[in-house]
């Protein structure tokens, strides 16, 4: 899932402290599993941006909402009547969220309150790390179910390159080597002979560089 | 054992310093509390193992928001005892008056006169 960071309170204080009337989109997805944008977060905002409202002599109107899903039309749809009332949002979703709802609310000023940063899995409550870069064409069968592209800091195809030392990578003793990793997982099982095929170079077409992509799938559109 | 502690003090109790959540914390000082201290189990004594570091952890945080919000940090403290030490309960009590007596009111209830929301509005 999409992982963020709440942004720093004094961040979100500074985008808003000229509004009166502000509202703090929440999004139920991705961002309530992490913990940084979900309707409980929404809240919490919202109460210390009253408080700091409050203290400053200043009468504003500050609410929280949350959304099943920022990403999709029909859930943004649901702020349609209530978009009037206030002077701007702070949409807690991942930045997919934020932007569809500036999309969708064009007069509207739409600040994001989270940092999004990256596709990930959840080690424990509070530990998440990378595993996907959505490179849109996945090779995962053939590299015993680790990827190179998220898992090696070089996103090599053919590693493990020489700075790889006790399983570590060389960018970070914290970071464990990609390769080694993927290397460790075709020997348990009976793979190795994966490194002894020639790889085909990896076709980069599908990622970013050829810039914004999407999706177009006529089987299921009308 | 009858201790006195000062009576402007309200006492909500939890089932464990674990349920406390952030939201309880700023909703107090919504409604225009000048001090409010959690007051757990020892810790490596709580009944549900880690409710009171939990707790720790969410008072530290909403000292920070307080902090930055301009309503003060110094006013919420978290507190460890056991139940055998009602004297020391009473005394924190006295100290935690004196203290947030010295702060003064808080700059919520300085700015309104009054809380911000009403109470029946508690939710987390
Ligand atoms: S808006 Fe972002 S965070 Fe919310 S469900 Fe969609 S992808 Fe996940
Ligand atoms: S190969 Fe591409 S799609 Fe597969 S996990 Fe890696 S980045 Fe994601
Ligand atoms: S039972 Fe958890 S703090 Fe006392």
């Amino acid at each position: 899932m999409i992982k963020a960071v709440p942004k720093p309170l004094e961040e979100v204080l500074d985008l808003v402290k000229d509004f009166t009337k502000v509202l703090i989109a929440g999004c139920d997805g991705c961002v309530t599993v992490c913990e940084a944008g979900g309707l409980k977060e929404a809240k919490v905002l919202a109460s210390a941006l009253r408080l700091y409202f409050t203290q400053a002599g200043r009468q504003a109107q500050i609410d929280e909402i949350s959304l099943t899903r920022q990403c999709e039309k029909e859930y943004l749809a649901q702020l349609s009547d209530k978009m009037d009332a206030y002077d701007a949002v702070v949409s807690l979703a991942c930045g997919c969220g934020v932007q569809y709802m500036a999309e969708m609310y064009n007069n509207k000023i739409i600040y994001p309150g989270v940092d999004t940063c990256f596709l990930g899995v959840n080690e424990e409550r509070g530990l998440y790390s990378e595993r996907c870069q959505a490179c849109g064409r996945c090779i995962l069968a053939e590299t015993g179910g680790i990827c190179p592209i998220a898992r090696c800091s070089k996103r090599m195809l053919n590693g493990p390159c020489g700075g790889s030392d006790a399983g570590r990578c060389e960018i970070n003793k914290d970071i464990p080597c990609g390769w080694e990793l993927i290397y460790e997982r075709l020997k348990t099982l009976g793979q190795l002979d994966r490194f002894e095929k020639p790889v085909d170079p990896k076709d980069w077409t599908t990622s970013r560089d050829g810039g914004p992509r999407k999706i177009v799938r006529e089987d299921l559109r009308i | 054992m009858r201790l006195q502690y000062p009576p402007s003090v309200r006492i909500i109790e939890v089932p464990c310093t674990g349920k406390v959540d952030v939201m309880h914390l700023l909703m107090a000082f919504e409604y225009g509390a000048d001090g409010v201290i959690v007051v757990g189990c020892m810790e490596g004594e709580c009944h549900y193992s880690v409710g009171n570091l939990y707790a720790k952890k969410r008072v530290n945080r909403v000292k920070e928001i307080l902090d930055k919000v301009g309503v003060g940090g110094e006013r919420l403290a978290m507190y460890n005892l056991s139940s055998g030490m009602g004297g020391r309960f009473a005394e924190i009590i006295r100290e935690i008056t004196e203290k947030v007596m010295e702060l003064g009111p808080s700059p919520i209830r300085v700015a309104t006169g009054k809380a911000t929301r009403p109470i029946a509005e508690v939710t987390t």
